[in-house]
């Protein structure tokens, strides 16, 4: 088909535009007649709503799914979660095994979480099982670290009990909604100080599911060093690691930006605790992500023009074990540094490569199965109609002693749970 | 030693007793890697009659310059000293050791004033001194031509050539499996990796530091790196070596000292600014502020070539009853010192033996980068070895790089002072430290040096300047350090 892509976005970042650029394609206002257009959150609302909304053409595509809110919401994540168990322990499968605190082995990588104020009573009762801990409350709608803040004494969130008590209680606004999550308060802590993981995730279809991982992740560190003194819970700069946040602290550099790539976290793993922890906890990165994405992946709008790129963001604790903190939806397209604004060059560039074959106005129809030369940095996370039709190892073999690169996790995402070669 | 009390012990078999139990109990390997640690640090005995001197440095006019060289840096830091109204020693008030001891673990965050500090040389500095080094008994009185040497260097010291060092770094072989190359993910790991794994295990139940040296050669895998280098440098973190850490951490809390605040700086300047080694800064103060206490370095200066600064206590100067060596260890930190700690911070998370594993890689390696000896191991070897390597392998690339006024020395140089560390990416730092460990010798840095320049001959040969040439060599990040030496040494034409 001859024409070349027609553009549009609401993102002014340069890392888009240059991508969109340097592929000759040709930028168009919103109302023309348009092949991509790479929206923020609110425009993907209107597209897709019942009343403004407005159907698109088989050569459209856009770069969010209908209800990605399933999944980017920290309250409906953890709800879509908890159903997701419970179905597969009506179902009897093995992944929703508990252990003998009535744990799940296999599905327990969310901090215990409640709505607020929903879930009020619950949490309380959860509280008081242990009032030593840390709790942190997070407003459900919002990003970068926005409205934060750590409590230890039920006290603090008065607020949101007497709302509870209201017996003519009207759901508020999603704005004011909040989580509230125990927080992890024993971080696996490198050089005295506390980071998180930041990973790309790219989906290309729910039904089947089949998403790539972006091997080029990083490590946002804390400039202030870690310590879970009561006294420092007020101090943003030493519990959060969201970079908006961080960029504020005194020690921020702007030669790093406080970032560490993730093949620097796995050398430093590898030669610290040795490879067979290493390989393990990287699994279970990989495992945890794909579980998310099963949880949401039945009451997601499987829309064909859709696909979508997520920020993870996760947090490893001082045994090894990663914890998902939340997934959003347009992770930070703003480069920190220098070497960032190349990471997310290219991986826009990937992401456009794999959603987007050769840069040619798109058929939605297409099968989505981007041959392998194209994935760039993208390896292969789950692909759920190759997982079905065998279930050997994938190809994608990655070797010890190298920086990236997962060993061996192929056949634990097939679709049967492999439960011999987890452990 | 309790089996020894027993009644059965009997006097006739007590040297076979004795000698059996050193075996079960462990002692007897312990005894082994301890000496064979000595064999690699101390130099070979010698003839009884020569001076002290000569076993630090057998070359007069290199004793001399480095003679010089040291008053240059001494009169740099007191004229620093005076400048700043700074005593080069104070004990530290009461409330202020409190504050360093609860702040001991996160001293990054301190902001003292630093910006009265410089520091008291940067590489280039040692450079122009090393540049001048003349034999004086060797008049060379052709003209320089295309026969001489046409490098920075000019003095006559023996280097290797190639054929040499595909000798000496015969495990390079192309017939030979390297962890760097044989381990990349095109490579079954049934080839060679698991196998190499397997033996790495295997030297490291022995406990053999003569058998990890030679593994070594090819390679550590990343999780046994840290033991094998420990063992290697005979490091095992006793109770008396953590004690010992521990009183170098009061020394530091008690006392402050002038060259604290050389180590900030540079840390502030160098590490903290490392897309890698950023994380470590605190311990980086951690290692270096001990170290510069740490008196046992003081043993290394009899066979190195420098001699440690004194200074006299106020009032006494010339009387030998009050000078003391300052700093304490003798060692007076440069621009990029820092960075000798950083990448073992990849290593070892555990303060103490991070220490001892930093302070015997100097004593044993680094303190030969910065000190001016005729060593093959030392930098002036290893500046010599570089260029001559270039202009007899590369001489149309070393004559055109000469014309514009970009001699490769002038860029390489820092490379070797540092051994790579901050250029490379970690990754393939460790692997090329791994070899020195191995071979016991520097000699690596100027072959990989040289391996740099002629990976990028061809973009080099198109520069017109020393800062495009500059430019061309600015980032070592991407390369991968064994291919690079593997190629260089075995596989270019000569």
């Amino acid at each position: 088909m001859a024409g070349k892509v027609k553009w549009v976005t609401d993102i002014e970042k340069s890392v888009l535009i240059n991508n969109f650029e340097k592929r000759g394609w040709i930028q168009v206002a919103e109302n023309e007649d348009w092949n991509f257009y790479w929206m923020s959150v609110q425009t993907i609302r209107n597209v897709f709503s019942v009343e403004t909304g407005y159907r698109l053409s088989d050569d459209q595509i856009v770069n969010h799914f209908p209800n990605h809110y399933e999944l980017t919401r920290k309250d409906l994540m953890v709800k879509n979660i908890k159903r997701y168990r419970k179905e597969l322990e009506k179902e009897g499968s093995p992944l929703a095994e508990k252990d003998e605190n009535g744990k799940y082995i296999y599905l327990d990588f969310v901090p215990v979480t409640f709505m607020l104020p929903a879930d009020y009573n619950l949490f309380v009762e959860e509280f008081r099982k242990n009032p030593s801990s840390t709790w942190i409350m997070k407003p459900c709608g919002k990003a970068q670290g926005k409205g934060i803040f750590l409590i230890n004494k039920l006290s603090q969130i008065k607020k949101w009990s007497r709302d509870s008590k209201t017996s003519s209680f009207v759901s508020q606004s999603s704005k004011e909604a909040y989580v509230i999550s125990l927080y992890i308060n024993n971080p696996l802590l490198i050089g005295g100080k506390k980071f998180d993981l930041r990973l790309y995730v790219l989906v290309s279809t729910y039904r089947p599911l089949r998403c790539y991982m972006y091997k080029l992740g990083f490590c946002r560190f804390c400039t202030v060093k870690y310590t879970p003194s009561t006294s420092e819970l007020d101090n943003m700069f030493v519990h959060l690691t969201n970079v908006a946040i961080q960029k504020h602290g005194d020690d921020y550099n702007h030669i790093h930006g406080g970032k560490w790539t993730v093949s620097n976290l796995r050398l430093y793993l590898e030669s610290t605790r040795g490879k067979e922890v290493t390989n393990k906890l990287f699994d279970e990165i990989h495992w945890i992500i794909v579980q998310s994405l099963k949880a949401v992946a039945p009451v997601m709008n499987n829309d064909k023009h859709c696909f979508e790129c997520y920020g993870y963001d996760i947090i490893i604790d001082d045994k090894l074990k990663p914890w998902l903190i939340e997934v959003n939806a347009s992770p930070s397209l703003t480069s920190s540094t220098a070497n960032d604004r190349i990471l997310k060059y290219n991986l826009i560039n990937d992401t456009l490569n794999i959603a987007v074959p050769n840069g040619e106005i798109p058929d939605c129809k297409w099968n989505k199965s981007p041959p392998k030369e194209v994935l760039g940095n993208y390896e292969v996370l789950y692909d759920e109609e190759m997982a079905q039709s065998d279930g050997t190892e994938r190809d994608l073999r990655a070797r010890p002693g190298q920086p990236t690169g997962v060993k061996g996790s192929r056949a634990r995402e097939s679709g049967k749970p492999v439960l011999t070669t987890w452990k | 030693m309790v089996s020894l009390h027993k009644p059965e012990i009997k006097l006739e078999s007590l040297k076979e007793d004795i000698k059996d139990f050193l075996k079960t109990s462990g002692w007897e390997k312990k005894l082994q890697n301890a000496v064979y640690s000595e064999l690699n640090v101390f130099p070979s005995p010698c003839h009884p009659a020569a001076p002290s001197e000569h076993i630090k440095e057998p070359l007069a006019y290199m004793r001399k310059a480095q003679g010089s060289w040291e008053k240059r840096i001494l009169k740099s830091l007191n004229s620093m000293c005076t400048e700043l109204n700074i005593p080069l020693a104070q004990k530290r008030p009461a409330n202020e050791q409190k504050e360093l001891l609860n702040k001991w673990n996160e001293m990054g965050t301190d902001e003292p004033d630093l910006s009265l500090f410089r520091p008291v040389y940067a590489p280039k500095d040692f450079l122009e001194v090393l540049m001048n080094l003349r034999n004086p008994n060797y008049e060379n009185g052709e003209q320089p031509s295309f026969r001489n040497h046409l490098g920075l260097i000019q003095v006559p010291l023996k280097v290797k050539d190639i054929p040499e060092l595909k000798e000496d770094f015969n495990e390079l072989g192309l017939n030979i499996g390297q962890l760097g190359i044989d381990d990349s993910a095109q490579v079954p790991p049934e080839f060679f990796e698991n196998e190499h794994v397997h033996v790495g295990q295997k030297v490291l139940a022995e406990q053999d530091s003569a058998a990890a040296q030679q593994y070594v050669r090819q390679g550590c895998p990343t999780a046994l790196r840290a033991d094998l280098w420990a063992l290697i440098l005979n490091v095992s973190n006793q109770p008396e070596d953590i004690l010992y850490y521990e009183q170098l951490k009061s020394n530091v809390i008690q006392h402050d000292l002038l060259v604290d605040n050389l180590i900030y700086k540079d840390v502030k300047l160098t590490a903290s600014n490392d897309d890698y080694y950023f994380v470590f800064e605190d311990y980086l103060y951690q290692v270096l502020l001990c170290f510069s206490r740490d008196t046992s370095v003081l043993e290394h200066f009899t066979y190195s070539s420098a001699t440690p600064p004194k200074s006299y206590i106020q009032g006494k100067l010339g009387m030998e009853e009050y000078a003391v060596f300052y700093p304490p260890n003798g060692v007076i930190p440069f621009h990029g010192f820092s960075m000798y700690v950083a990448p073992l911070c990849f290593l070892y998370h555990e303060p103490s033996k991070l220490y001892q594993i930093f302070r015997e890689m100097y004593v044993r390696f680094f303190f030969r980068l910065h000190s001016i000896s005729s060593h093959p191991s030392g930098i002036v070897s290893l500046c010599l070895l570089f260029e001559t390597l270039l202009q007899t392998h590369l001489p149309q690339l070393f004559y055109h790089l000469r014309e514009i006024g970009a001699q490769p020395l002038r860029i390489s140089f820092k490379w070797m002072v540092r051994a790579f560390s901050g250029y490379l990416a970690t990754d393939q730092l460790l692997l090329l430290w791994d070899r020195i460990l191995g071979y016991n010798s520097l000699e690596i840095l100027a072959v990989l040096a040289a391996a740099v320049f002629a990976f990028r001959a061809v973009n080099l040969m198109e520069v017109t300047s020393l800062a495009a040439a500059e430019a061309v060599l600015a980032d070592l990040s991407t390369l991968k350090v064994m291919p690079l030496l593997q190629i260089f040494l075995f596989a270019t034409v000569t």
